[in-house]
């Protein structure tokens, strides 16, 4: 190293080590050097039109503007910023979509159908909207979980498969509540109950429990058909399941193993009650457009009816 | 004198070094910092911000405590994208009372700013325990211990630590009336520090956030924090161009 800075006359701090070893002085590389002084013409530009320095009690806003509609409905210009930037080109594609979504809102129900353009619609701004919003609780493609959340792609609808009543659903929100009977019936009762509401979707079930528990039913000590009907087939203004189709929301019927788990799992749904059915209220959460493309989306999930 | 001047002069005087180079980081400081707290709209002028009650507090401790922030941000900012999947971005006003702010640019998660009311508490309590039972894909860690009781004795300290950073917590009865006027009666109760234990119980017991109310858990904590998180602030209320002119 020595050498070569000798033969090119380097300049050298004067700093020698171990004999031989020198400390170089090169200046700045030429390039370097301009580098550095575009990047402060660059910031001098820069400052010209976006916000920057401070003074006082405010700063300089920079020559740049936006210009967006305000809620007049005027033109509105503003110094360059993040939000203004987001308002216009949320307006601006909003616009785009605009003519989609002012057909889905003013073609009723039935026909979204019968437009092909507008059902293609549906089915891939509704998909992007479930994954989002719903997937979370109802799975994706709307599957549900036994125990947790219904399945919106079966045809069996707890508070109601038409467009009107999903649509009331997602506005209002649902809670379903079933009180709970542990303390109201004693254990003989709940599993005479258990055994006749197995029996009425073709389970396995003790005949003598299924006329005990079928009388209880319809007696005013349970007062189970004040909710679930008086042939069990449920009370969609209430929320109370359909008990006479194969299809379970809280008891765990198709999980367990055997006909003991099968009684245990409703015999638990009877005595502790239901009240963690909770689908959260999406009016001021979603704008009414998106809750219309998310309620023709799930109907047709589900075939609805 | 400039012309005399060479860097060789710093370079090889460590004290001159160390002096040269704390001014030239403060100025950096001084012009990003202290804007912050003379501009005059940097805290957007809205309703509704208010601390938060005891119960919710300790939540947010053991969001903290937990390392949620390792993964997941609470600020949406004003890009169109984040907009569209978390909702409207976050103000400065809706974390004032954030000791320390949860903003973060980490985000392994989806951003949690605008989380409450977004899902159930029973949705919430079945992900914490275990994520994988609801987002078969996700790759939060289970956190089974929350359903311990949780420990509350000391929430009045924790209030009256906050309340020496600014956040408004009252002692006294002129606090408490001041409380009253900004606030609303309703809030001011919770913001009460004597009566902090007695304010957690309640709302653990009247959210029922957990499923049980014979215990205040740590989940009750939690769930109660997760679900107020940015419904605070009702922005049918405000014009977008509103907001736009606090920038
Ligand atoms: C926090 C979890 C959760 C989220 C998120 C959620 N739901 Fe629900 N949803 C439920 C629960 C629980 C029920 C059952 C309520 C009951 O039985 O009382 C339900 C019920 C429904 C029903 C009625 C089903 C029937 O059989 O009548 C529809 C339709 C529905 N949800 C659609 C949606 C849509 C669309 C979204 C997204 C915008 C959504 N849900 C988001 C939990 C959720
Ligand atoms: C106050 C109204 C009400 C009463 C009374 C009532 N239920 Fe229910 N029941 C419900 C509701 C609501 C659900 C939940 C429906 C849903 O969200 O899927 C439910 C669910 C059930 C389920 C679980 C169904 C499933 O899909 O897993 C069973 C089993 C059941 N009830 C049996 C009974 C029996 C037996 C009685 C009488 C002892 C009874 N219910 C009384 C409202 C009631
Ligand atoms: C290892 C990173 C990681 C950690 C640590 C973590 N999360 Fe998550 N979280 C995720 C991921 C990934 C998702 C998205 C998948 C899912 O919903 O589980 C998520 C989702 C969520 C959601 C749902 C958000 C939405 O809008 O769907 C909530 C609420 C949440 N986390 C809360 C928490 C809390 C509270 C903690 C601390 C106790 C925590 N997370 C810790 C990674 C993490």
């Amino acid at each position: 190293m020595a050498d070569s800075a000798q033969n090119q006359g380097v300049q050298t701090t004067g700093h020698v080590w171990d004999e031989t070893l020198q400390e170089w002085n090169n200046p700045l590389p030429v390039w370097w050097t301009y580098s550095f002084y575009a990047t402060i013409v660059f910031a001098l530009v820069y400052w010209t039109f976006y916000p920057s320095w401070p003074f006082g009690k405010s700063f300089l806003p920079g020559m740049a503007q936006i210009t967006y509609t305000n809620a007049q409905g005027q033109e509105e210009s503003w110094h360059w910023n993040t939000r203004a930037k987001l308002l216009k080109e949320t307006q601006e594609a909003n616009a785009q979509q605009m003519p989609y979504y002012a057909k889905l809102m003013q073609t009723p129900f039935e026909q979204i159908g019968k437009d092909p353009e507008l059902s293609s619609f549906v089915v891939s701004a509704g998909k992007v909207a479930f994954s989002d919003n719903c997937a979370a609780c109802h799975q994706a493609g709307g599957a549900g979980k036994v125990g947790l959340f219904p399945n919106l792609a079966d045809d069996d609808w707890i508070y109601g498969g038409s467009h009107e009543k999903i649509q009331e659903t997602l506005v209002k929100g649902r809670r379903g509540y079933m009180p709970p009977f542990a303390e109201a019936l004693d254990a003989a009762q709940i599993d005479a109950l258990a055994n006749y509401v197995l029996s009425l979707s073709g389970g396995q079930a003790d005949a003598a429990k299924v006329a005990t528990g079928k009388e209880l039913f319809h007696s005013q000590t349970a007062a189970c058909y004040y909710c679930h009907g008086d042939n069990a087939k449920g009370r969609q203004d209430v929320g109370a399941a359909n008990l006479t189709d194969k299809v379970w929301l809280w008891a765990d019927v198709p999980g367990a193993a055997d006909a003991e788990g099968k009684l245990a799992a409703v015999k638990k749904v009877i005595s502790g009650g239901m009240a963690k059915g909770v689908m959260p209220a999406w009016e001021g959460r979603l704008s009414p457009e998106q809750i219309k493309l998310l309620t023709v989306y799930v109907h047709e999930l589900g075939g609805g009816k | 004198m400039l012309k005399n001047f060479k860097h060789e002069r710093l370079e090889t005087n460590a004290g001159l070094l160390l002096v040269a180079t704390m001014l030239s980081i403060s100025v950096g400081g001084l012009v990003e910092i202290a804007p912050l707290f003379l501009i005059d709209d940097t805290m957007e002028k809205v309703d509704g911000v208010r601390p938060y009650t005891p119960l919710e507090s300790r939540g947010r401790d053991i969001y903290i405590r937990e390392g949620c922030y390792t993964c997941h941000s609470q600020m949406i900012r004003p890009f169109r994208d984040e907009a569209l999947r978390y909702g409207h971005y976050s103000l400065a006003a809706e974390s004032k009372y954030d000791h320390p702010f949860q903003w973060g640019s980490k985000r392994t998660g989806p951003d949690l700013a605008r989380v409450g009311g977004k899902y159930s508490n029973e949705w919430q309590v079945q992900h914490l325990i275990q994520p994988k039972s609801v987002v078969p894909e996700s790759v939060m860690p289970n956190y089974p211990w929350l359903m311990s009781p949780l420990d509350y004795a000391d929430v009045g300290d924790r209030l009256r630590a906050l309340r020496t950073t600014g956040v408004p917590y009252s002692l006294s009865q002129a606090e408490y009336d001041a409380n009253v006027k900004q606030f609303g009666a309703e809030v001011a109760k919770t913001l009460h520090i004597p009566d902090a234990q007695k304010n957690l119980v309640a709302q653990a017991q009247e959210g029922n956030y957990d499923g049980d109310r014979a215990i205040v858990t740590e989940m009750d904590g939690l769930v109660a924090y997760l679900q107020v998180l940015g419904t605070m602030v009702d922005f049918s209320k405000y014009k977008p161009e509103d907001l736009v002119k606090y920038r």
